[in-house]
């Protein structure tokens, strides 16, 4: 049977490895191709790797940046980040992405996802959505290139990407992100039965067991970044990846 | 690698210092073909790894002369269809499988090509294989999710040269809505289950197909395509 995934995330500014809190205060963690080598090595089921200033500074995907991070995995690719044209999508493609990550472009317009998935297959388009919780505690969807809450109701947005053709939606807590706390089990719970395509969860993965949690709820895959890049209390950089026997484990524990 | 004689008129090729006709394929490389669809750079990269020579092409010179062929494909199977057709090389492609028997692998949208059509698309497919491509049609309360996307593992039907340990585990990762339904059982290669069981691929003589990404499965593809190398 299909396989649930579990797959590292990588954010880059500058051209290197970063780690964010709460979408915030990026640190510098290392160079990416070496955390993509280390990845790659450990035969991960797929990798994610999201530029987190492309949009917000208006700037093309490092496309010869991507390339070489392309050309070390032997696992499928998500690349987002900037990405707002045909053009920009189909450059991507031809220099071994598999997938692409819109957020910003998509906010723009529905009309980016339907494009893609009409010039390249809905499978290859993944669209993010990042839910925080404003000061009364309501969940509002998040605008991260912009740094402030989007006005459209995320419940809504859902379904216009789905029937737009996206093929798999990149749930983000921002609230959660790089806490290594615990994932919004509720919020995952809460997307997953509105849509039929595929969720990838991230946010908030302290532990193995936060993984099987979010896939007992539904997820069909789990991201993570800080769980995947530092090690202790006091994060100090260490790349590492559950083993198969483990990632079996959290899989047999889902009974699907 | 000094090729016989050619002509000035020739376009000839500079390969590691030495000219070489470029009719002349080596017996070696793997052709992958170029008709606009497909994740090309990531099919060579993995070839490279594993050290098997290669060429992506879309000259019909070389595609016919290939000694092993590659199909790839991404997308809409029309699209993939209307492309083949545009490129002209439909009438070497079919001449190369179809008659010299050329040992092609087709993947995943080319694996469906290679069908005699699918639901997905109107236009008719390559006909190599007797099996029709076919919409995952999964009941109305299921919790799976289409597409097909993620690690799954396969069940060997048949002893064949890709696949030369028949012991071991395999898994492979698969992004496709579409999947093929072989009409003779003796064709399929490959069995994976979603849902239910279909066929993940298919070997009819010098024609196989698999509905999955060895490029993008780690040691899994680098074994299928080392094999396929070796034939």
């Amino acid at each position: 049977m299909l396989r649930r995934r579990v797959i590292p995330c990588l954010l880059l500014k500058d051209g290197g490895l970063v780690k964010t809190r709460k979408f915030s205060n990026p640190m510098y963690v290392g160079d990416p191709i070496n955390a993509i080598r280390i990845f790659n090595e450990k035969e991960v089921d797929e990798l994610v790797v999201l530029d987190i200033e492309a949009s917000k500074i208006r700037k093309e995907p490092d496309y010869a940046l991507i390339e070489q991070y392309a050309s070390e995995c032997f696992m499928p690719l998500c690349y987002g980040g900037g990405v707002r044209t045909i053009d920009q999508a189909r450059c991507l493609f031809s220099i071994g992405v598999e997938k692409i990550c819109i957020q910003t472009g998509a906010l723009g317009g529905i009309s980016l996802i339907r494009s893609l998935a009409e010039q390249f297959g809905s499978q290859s388009v993944v669209v993010s959505i990042d839910i925080k919780n404003d000061w009364l505690g309501r969940q509002r969807m998040y605008a991260s290139s912009m740094a402030k809450y989007h006005s459209s109701n995320w419940q809504e947005y859902l379904e216009q990407i789905e029937c737009a053709g996206a093929g798999e939606i990149f749930l983000n807590a921002v609230d959660r992100d790089g806490e290594m706390n615990g994932m919004d089990l509720e919020l995952i719970r809460d997307v997953v039965c509105k849509v039929k395509i595929p969720v990838i969860v991230a946010g908030g993965v302290g532990s193995l067991s936060d993984i099987s949690s979010a896939f007992k709820v539904g997820a069909s895959a789990v991201a993570a970044g800080a769980f995947f890049v530092y090690h202790g209390t006091h994060r100090a950089v260490l790349i590492t990846y559950p083993t198969h026997g483990e990632i079996n484990t959290l899989i047999e524990d889902t009974h699907d | 690698m000094l090729s016989g004689s050619f002509s000035g008129n020739e376009q000839a090729q500079r390969v590691y210092g030495f000219w070489v006709d470029p009719k002349i394929v080596e017996e070696r490389v793997i052709t992958i073909l170029d008709y606009g669809m497909g994740n090309l750079g990531s099919i060579r990269n993995m070839l490279n790894k594993i050290g098997a020579d290669n060429e992506i092409t879309a000259d019909p010179l070389r595609l016919k002369q290939a000694k092993k062929i590659i199909l790839p494909g991404v997308g809409a199977f029309d699209a993939g269809m209307r492309r083949l057709r545009e490129s002209g090389l439909l009438p070497i492609l079919n001449e190369q499988v179809l008659h010299k028997k050329i040992p092609v692998l087709g993947i995943c949208l080319g694996m469906q090509l290679m069908t005699e059509g699918s639901e997905e698309g109107t236009l008719p497919g390559l006909g190599w294989v007797e099996a029709h491509t076919v919409r995952f049609n999964l009941p109305v309360d299921s919790k799976l999710k289409v597409p097909h996307m993620g690690w799954n593992s396969v069940k060997l039907c048949k002893t064949s040269p890709l696949f030369k340990d028949s012991e071991v585990e395999r898994k492979f990762y698969f992004v496709h809505s579409y999947f093929v339904r072989c009409r003779n059982k003796d064709d399929v290669l490959l069995h994976t289950e979603y849902c239910y069981c279909f066929d993940a691929a298919f070997e009819v003589g010098n024609v196989m197909g698999v509905q999955f990404h060895p490029e993008k499965s780690h040691r899994y593809g680098m074994s299928l395509m080392k094999d396929f190398s070796e034939l």
